[in-house]
């Protein structure tokens, strides 16, 4: 029975606190049937915990919620199902030596023999009806990010959900995935499923969703009609401020050669090459930005700057000296820091914020005298970087894993560059970040561009490469297939060279820096 | 139709009071599960507790047995919080205990005639070292060719096992044992002093207590001692940082290694005043020595305490194995329940768990 106003899920009044936070305060959201509703916000807004509770992880302290016109009590994901609510995890739940047919039915009473026959057959219908291909019996561990993501939501329509959930589900996906999925959520909108999908990407909302809610600070900030609506209003009242989407540049005249790396040749974690007789300058003061599908040697190539990963062959040079051969520890002291696109290998989520800003200088005086740790002077420091670098955190004391994603990354790009590198590595320096952290992230990298820092920059957002970069290069298949000056860049060239259907010689590289 | 489930959510923080709250739980839930143990074993579990409890810390010959047991345990135990806190899971102590011994009779095999003051440091830097070997192999191999080194620290267990009774059965038997596998009595010399008329090798008790405070501080105050914590939390982010792993693995291998290897000193040179058999030098100090270690929570100082813990339920248990006649299995069981009970109060503390129905 579905009520007048076409509305299927409403959630009314709902607060859930945690210790030391409100994350929801109060929140009110309608969703009707058939239509794709987007929920933004930054990190920290609310939004996953809101739909938690929907899906019956977290339990509301306070609030309503209505399914189908009825007042229920979620108590447990499974409850949820019954309702037919499905949620799709950020992080894929699947096991990875098993086929997809075997992690669709995992968990399910199906008949005990040949549980996958009539399962297969049903997959195939609704992955056709959906437009979603996959071959049911590929293990998981053959599939792109993009397949493991189908078979996530085929898992959930296949326990009959009709109202689906994805929680932030393009931050793992290529451009080309990401165009697949809006495209199938669209879809699968038009046949009567109704879409809730958590982003805090603006593009996305526009592109794909009927309505939006935003939300801020654990609140509704507003829910707006799509088609009444522009990225600017949305940015607006996301962050609750304006926001500059335009970067104010300085021209800077750059410097010397900083990082000089010639014929570089690394391989992948399976052996197989994955950075071949790749060539980069980098000078002081600029930022050469390289842009690339994610996968195409760029991880290798950063740890392979940073000491991290063996070199087969080529130089590494930084200063005129060369590093190839030196350990991790010779290379921070030569001037190399490093924010790696995986954020965690560089740093102790279980430790203080404190313990997590000396990890590169807890070695040298005044942080390391001798044998000992002075703790007056990690005292001074920590306190120093949280007040500069405003990382938003209860004290120096606190674990760093208590701190929000933009705060997390404020304090590991803090203490790359207190180190004062003349060479700064940046991976992804703001993936899974809101547009306020963000922005924040970006001014603290044209401010070191400004100190005169040679930094190299990947990243998969091919919109922070050109805002960002004085340079840009194209990676494919650990080669560089051009570059050239930022504010020349021809996008359909570039999407070209991302592809590898385009190589620029050496001949036609445009604007060869002084 | 359906079966009621449990569910595991984490928590956003783990307080303190709930860790304490978890850990008291976890150790009278193994009370419980012994208790049932006792009963069909035919003893009254009531009796039994109050048996063990008055055995190990109800009465003053109680007391000073339980702090005699508790030097070996702290001893290795401290090594413990060391080694699992830099992520190695040394589960050997027992076998660098019983080095230790070894190593602190060759001194006395070699300068026998050495003055007191000489020669019991000698015996403790020659244990230390026993200890040291002992845990060098698993400690190379593990950092060098990354093997496991759980496995391999817990087989040379063994093999210092055989090595102790090779030794007592054959060239280090004594001329005047009457046929007995044990070395001819230490000088009188190399007795370390105790407490009248207990016991109590106090100078290796108060060792313990220093080397339990002087681990706490390198882990807190030093360098390496962070570089210990970060590489046990997160080895990527100390191969990041450009610290060095095998360093690393090897100094807390080694140091744990060696305490226990103090231990095993202790207990030839305080308790024993010869070297015997493997089983009558050690009732499995050196596996006990890892709940010691897990109940302080990895705490250095803490092991000071559970140690005396478990060194008077170690006396408790022989108390009714006496009483009532119970397996000499019986404490050992108990050792294993209570580790058991608080590694899964770990789980307790860190996830919030529903019960659904």
């Amino acid at each position: 029975m579905m009520p007048e106003d076409g509305v299927v899920v409403r959630m009314k009044g709902i607060v859930k606190r945690f210790p030391g936070v409100v994350a929801n305060a109060g929140v009110d959201l309608e969703v009707r049937r058939g239509e794709v509703h987007a929920l933004l916000g930054e990190n920290g807004a609310g939004k996953t915990t809101l739909m938690n509770i929907l899906y019956g992880i977290y339990h509301p302290d306070e609030g309503e919620i209505w399914v189908n016109g009825k007042r229920v009590t979620i108590r447990s994901p499974q409850d949820a199902i019954r309702l037919g609510i499905g949620m799709i995890h950020q992080q894929f739940r699947l096991v990875q030596t098993h086929t997809v047919v075997e992690n669709i039915i995992l968990g399910l009473k199906e008949a005990f023999f040949f549980p996958d026959r009539p399962a297969r057959r049903r997959i195939l219908e609704l992955s056709e009806h959906y437009g979603m291909k996959i071959d049911p019996e590929a293990r998981i561990w053959q599939l792109s990010a993009g397949e493991q993501q189908r078979v996530e939501i085929l898992k959930v329509l296949y326990r009959g959900a009709n109202i689906l959930i994805l929680d932030e589900p393009t931050s793992m996906l290529t451009p080309a995935e990401t165009h697949d999925l809006l495209r199938t959520l669209r879809r699968m909108a038009k046949q009567g499923q109704t879409v809730i999908f958590i982003t805090h990407k603006l593009e996305e909302v526009i592109e794909v969703s009927d309505r939006v809610t935003v939300m801020r600070q654990g609140k509704v900030a507003a829910t707006l009609n799509t088609s009444e609506t522009n990225p600017r209003q949305l940015a607006q009242l996301m962050v609750g401020r304006d926001v500059l989407f335009r970067l104010e540049k300085k021209p800077i005249q750059p410097g010397e050669v900083v990082l000089d790396v010639s014929g570089l040749n690394v391989l992948n974690d399976k052996g197989l090459p994955a950075v071949c007789d790749l060539a980069l300058q980098v000078r002081a003061g600029q930022i050469l930005g390289v842009a690339g599908v994610s996968g195409n040697g760029q991880r290798e190539l950063v740890e392979a700057i940073a000491g991290l990963r063996p070199v087969v062959g080529g130089r590494i040079a930084v200063n005129g000296r060369d590093v190839t051969r030196l350990l991790p520890r010779a290379r921070i002291e030569s001037g190399i820091g490093f924010v790696p696109g995986e954020r965690w290998m560089a740093l102790v989520p279980s430790m203080s914020v404190a313990e997590n800003l000396i990890l590169k200088n807890y070695v040298r005086s005044p942080i390391g005298r001798g044998i000992w740790l002075d703790r007056r002077a990690i005292a001074v420091y920590a306190d120093a970087l949280i007040n500069q670098f405003a990382i938003l955190t209860p004290d120096r004391h606190t674990p760093l894993k208590k701190l929000s994603g933009g705060n997390i990354q404020r304090a590991l790009l803090a203490r790359e560059m207190s180190e004062k590198p003349s060479l700064l590595i940046v991976a992804q320096p703001t993936s899974g970040l809101d547009v306020g952290a963000t922005e924040t992230i970006w001014q603290m990298l044209l401010a070191e561009r400004e100190r005169g820092t040679a930094i190299l920059l990947i990243s998969d957002d091919l919109k922070e490469v050109l805002s960002l970069s004085d340079r840009v290069a194209v990676i494919f298949e650990g080669q560089i297939m051009g570059e050239f000056l930022a504010e020349q860049a021809d996008l359909e060239q570039i999407s070209l060279m991302m592809a590898g259907a385009l190589r620029l010689s050496d001949a036609n590289v445009v604007g060869e820096a002084a | 139709m359906k079966a009621p489930h449990i569910r595991f959510e984490r928590r956003l923080s783990s307080p303190p009071g709930l860790q304490v709250v978890a850990l008291i739980v976890a150790l009278l839930l193994a009370m419980i599960t012994v208790g049932i143990i006792f009963y069909f074993l035919g003893v009254n579990p009531f009796v039994a507790f109050q048996r063990i409890f008055r055995g190990g810390f109800g009465s003053l010959f109680g007391l000073q047995e339980t702090v005699t047991k508790s030097i070996p345990l702290m001893l290795a135990g401290v090594g413990l919080t060391l080694a699992f806190r830099g992520r190695m899971y040394n589960i050997g102590a027992e076998g660098q205990l019983l080095m230790g011994a070894v190593f602190a009779t060759g001194v006395i095999r070699i300068v026998p005639d050495w003055p007191s003051y000489l020669l019991i440091p000698a015996m403790f830097l020659s244990g230390f070292l026993g200890g040291m070997v002992w845990a060098f192999f698993p400690a190379i191999l593990k950092a060098r060719f990354r093997v496991d080194e759980v496995l391999t620290s817990l087989m040379l267990v063994y093999v210092a096992g055989e090595l102790v009774r090779f030794l007592v059965y054959g060239p280090w038997r004594g001329t005047d044992t009457r046929g007995f596998p044990i070395t001819d009595e230490f000088p009188l010399a190399s007795h370390i002093p105790t407490l009248a008329g207990t016991r109590i090798h106090y100078p290796t008790w108060l060792l313990a207590v220093l080397l339990a405070v002087m681990i706490y501080v390198l882990l807190t105050r030093t360098k390496i001692g962070y570089e210990i914590r970060v590489t046990g939390e997160n080895p990527e982010a100390a191969r990041y940082a450009g610290m060095n792993y095998q360093r690393v693995a090897l100094l807390v291998m080694l140091i744990s290694g060696g305490l226990a290897g103090l231990a095993g000193t202790g207990e030839v040179a305080g308790i024993h005043f010869r070297l015997r058999p493997p089983e009558a030098i050690s009732p499995g100090y050196g596996f006990t020595a890892i709940i010691v270690a897990w109940l302080a929570r990895l705490n250095p100082l803490a092991a000071i305490l559970t140690s005396f813990l478990l060194g008077g339920l170690l006396v408790g248990g022989d108390a009714i194995q006496i009483a009532l006649n119970l397996p000499a299995a019986t404490v050992q069981i108990f050792n294993g329940v209570i580790l058991l009970f608080v590694i899964a109060a770990d789980l307790f503390a860190q996830y919030k768990i529903r019960l659904e129905v």
